[in-house]
């Protein structure tokens, strides 16, 4: 085990660019909140309704090309220890009141991202009787990250956005 | 499509004196008289033949159809239904001889407001609580944008009453990065007595969807219906759209649907692997599966467009094309994943530490998994014998055949180490597919059948068998479609091999399961 581990070395790469995909919506933080936030951001990451495919690249922004962690920036297991919501999926009526009640369980001051087409604009679900809107028609949405599925760095970025950060390769 | 068992159940009912209405269309559907419909059902289960899926659809001026497929090894798929009279709305239910149908009917249930007589629970299933009661999204005359009012009510949880049986309640949201649901579990002490699961969170409609949408949009939506299986959904769509449309594909196109399908079985499996040994903490796994699953994604992106594969099958082919230095790159890179896979495998099995978590965890018993009809590589890991690529012999599988790895276990550890076997199994299969690639076109034109014209087709997708019902309506647009995804049946494998387990090793179960929950929700 030892021996893989040293064959397979450090694979970590820099951050890559974002692509044009990233929004900045609403108010931001006072500049001071985001300061704190940066270098030591907890995640609770909420799928509202998506068919997996964003969880899968939420998963490798963890993996050791990318590793989320070197910026600071965990997941964490209950909205109440985290500072950000991760928002997939088109919003089903099944998950409103679940994705309002994990909104209303994190702290304040908090962010949300919203992440992927579906949960920007419904994406290729669209709107119907088994959804409830976009991520932004259920709570403040900070940042929106485009995408089907958006790539590893985009999320990246798009995380880093909303911290105020938009130079995020230090 | 092997429908060998069409014409084997005609013979077996005829012999058994029950009355078949009809036997009709393409492919061939028999039809029963709806006071037969159970009968029937526990004619075949005695027969040891397995269902498939149930499914029910609105005829225009006719009422209602309820559908069922049916399969056996050896002898592939047969389709039947019966005619529920407009002035009727009620069937008998199947859920007594074939537990897997009991959600299905639920579904019916909740979607058509179709009652199956003598269901043993007949709780709604993706229909929530706040839903209003007489909602029947799947009916003709609900609009696909009814904006639904909300009300209340509660569902009724399976109780246990006793000295220290207590219950815990987990989800809709998760601790992970993963899929909505609710599991309640009754334990005793550390051990789990019972898990009752609560699925339907992530319901989009799709079913209500795919009405209206035409072929290509049609794929597109199905590319969705799970995205960690977004070619094998794809494939399951365009084959029914296919065979509805009498539309043969060119066999390179075959050949690299199965190229993408295999590398999306390779990329799942060597992720589940990881994420599986993660739950019992050890990281190195899945650290080393994660940068093996990362290698994976970039060359698709680099040779296909799309990371996971999203789009790249449309009826009647595929839009894209290997040249043969890409296959060279491909046919490379597979052979490297699969020997480090071998390597962590030996590292995986000489690590007492992860072993003594997943031997005799989760175990199902080979004769629970028959009855319940268990997909996939759980169900292989039991010693079933259950692979849609030999039942249905769908090209380009009919030529290049797949052995099938089955071992007896039902464990964790069995569920892992066919896992690890079908990494190999397929990259053998890549292998050999890329060294023989057919010359020719990778897509034939596309012409929507007449109104009316219908399709069944199977597909082997990572987690088991997808069965996909559709049926067109005029100007190439669908009528009805009917998606089973294998998490429909495979969650309540899970049920089972949760039962006493300890709470904290259900994490484990649940990861070397992975079913989807956006495939059984829709």
């Amino acid at each position: 085990m030892l021996r893989k581990i040293f064959r397979s070395g450090t694979i970590t790469e820099p951050l890559g660019v974002a692509g044009n995909n990233i929004e900045q919506l609403g108010a931001r933080l006072s500049a001071a909140v985001l300061r704190r936030f940066r270098g030591s951001l907890a995640i609770r990451a909420v799928d509202a309704g998506s068919c997996n495919g964003c969880e899968l690249e939420i998963h490798a922004t963890n993996n050791p090309y990318y590793d989320l962690e070197r910026f600071g920036i965990h997941f964490v297991a209950s909205p109440r220890h985290a500072d950000m919501l991760l928002v997939t999926g088109p919003v089903t009526r099944n998950m409103a009141v679940a994705l309002k009640m994990t909104y209303e369980a994190v702290p304040e001051p908090k962010l949300v991202v919203a992440v992927g087409d579906c949960a920007a604009c419904g994406g290729e679900f669209g709107c119907s009787y088994a959804t409830a809107g976009t991520v932004a028609d259920i709570i403040p949405v900070d940042v929106v990250v485009h995408g089907c599925p958006p790539t590893p760095t985009d999320i990246i970025n798009g995380i880093l956005i909303s911290l105020g950060d938009d130079i995020a390769h230090d | 499509m092997n429908f060998t068992l069409s014409g084997s159940l005609v013979t077996l009912l005829s012999e058994r004196n029950i009355r078949i209405v009809s036997v009709s269309g393409v492919p061939k559907t028999l039809c029963i008289p709806v006071q037969d419909w159970s009968k029937v059902a526990g004619l075949l289960k005695r027969e040891d033949i397995r269902l498939v899926a149930t499914w029910a659809a609105q005829e225009v001026g006719e009422g209602f159809t309820v559908h069922a497929a049916y399969a056996k090894t050896g002898q592939g798929y047969a389709l039947l239904q019966t005619i529920i009279g407009e002035d009727a709305s009620a069937f008998p239910s199947i859920t007594p001889h074939y537990i897997a149908a009991a959600r299905m009917e639920r579904l019916i249930h909740d979607m058509f407001g179709l009652i199956p007589m003598d269901h043993p629970d007949l709780r709604p299933w993706t229909k929530h609580e706040h839903w209003p009661s007489d909602a029947y999204p799947l009916r003709k005359e609900f609009a696909t944008d009814t904006d639904m009012p909300r009300s209340e009510g509660e569902y009724p949880y399976i109780e246990a009453e006793g000295e220290g049986v207590y219950e815990i309640p987990v989800g809709p949201v998760h601790a992970g990065i993963i899929e909505p649901g609710h599991f309640r579990f009754l334990a005793v002490g550390e051990q789990i007595l019972n898990l009752e699961q609560r699925l339907g969170y992530v319901h989009k409609g799709i079913e209500k969807g795919m009405e209206g949408r035409d072929a290509f949009s049609a794929t597109r939506l199905a590319a969705r219906v799970s995205g960690d299986a977004t070619v094998a959904h794809s494939w399951a769509l365009c084959s029914a759209l296919e065979q509805a449309a009498g539309i043969d594909v060119p066999p390179r196109a075959s050949s690299l649907r199965a190229v993408l399908c295999e590398r999306e079985r390779i990329a799942n499996h060597i992720g589940d692997i990881g994420a599986t040994c993660n739950d019992a903490a050890w990281s190195f796994m899945h650290m080393q599966c994660q940068r093996l699953r990362e290698d994976m994604a970039r060359l698709h992106k680099d040779l296909f467009g799309h990371r996971l594969l999203m789009d790249l099958l449309v009826p009647g082919g595929v839009p894209c094309d290997l040249q043969p230095s890409d296959m060279a790159i491909l046919q490379a890179q597979t052979r490297t994943i699969a020997d480090e896979m071998l390597q962590l495998y030996d590292i995986y099995e000489n690590n007492t530490s992860i072993r003594e978590r997943v031997i005799d965890s989760g175990t199902i018993a080979h004769d629970d998994a028959q009855g319940l009809g268990l997909l996939g590589y759980a169900g292989r890991s039991v010693g079933l014998k259950t692979d849609a690529r030999a039942d249905a012999a769908y090209p380009p599988y009919e030529r290049f055949p797949i052995p099938l790895a089955t071992c007896p276990g039902g464990d964790v550890a069995a569920r892992l180490w066919l896992r690890f076997e079908e990494i190999q199994e397929s990259a053998r299969f890549l292998d050999n597919m890329l060294a023989h690639m057919t010359e020719g076109d990778t897509r034939c034109a596309w012409a929507a059948p007449e109104a009316g014209a219908t399709g069944f087709a199977v597909i082997e997708s990572w987690r088991g068998e997808i069965a996909t019902w559709v049926r067109f309506a005029a100007d190439g647009r669908l009528d009805r479609c009917h998606i089973r995804d294998p998490s429909m049946i495979n969650w309540m494998g899970l049920e089972l091999a949760a039962r006493e387990v300890p709470v904290p090793d259900f994490p484990l179960n649940n990861k070397s399961f992975n079913c989807s929950y956006s495939g059984q929700d829709l």
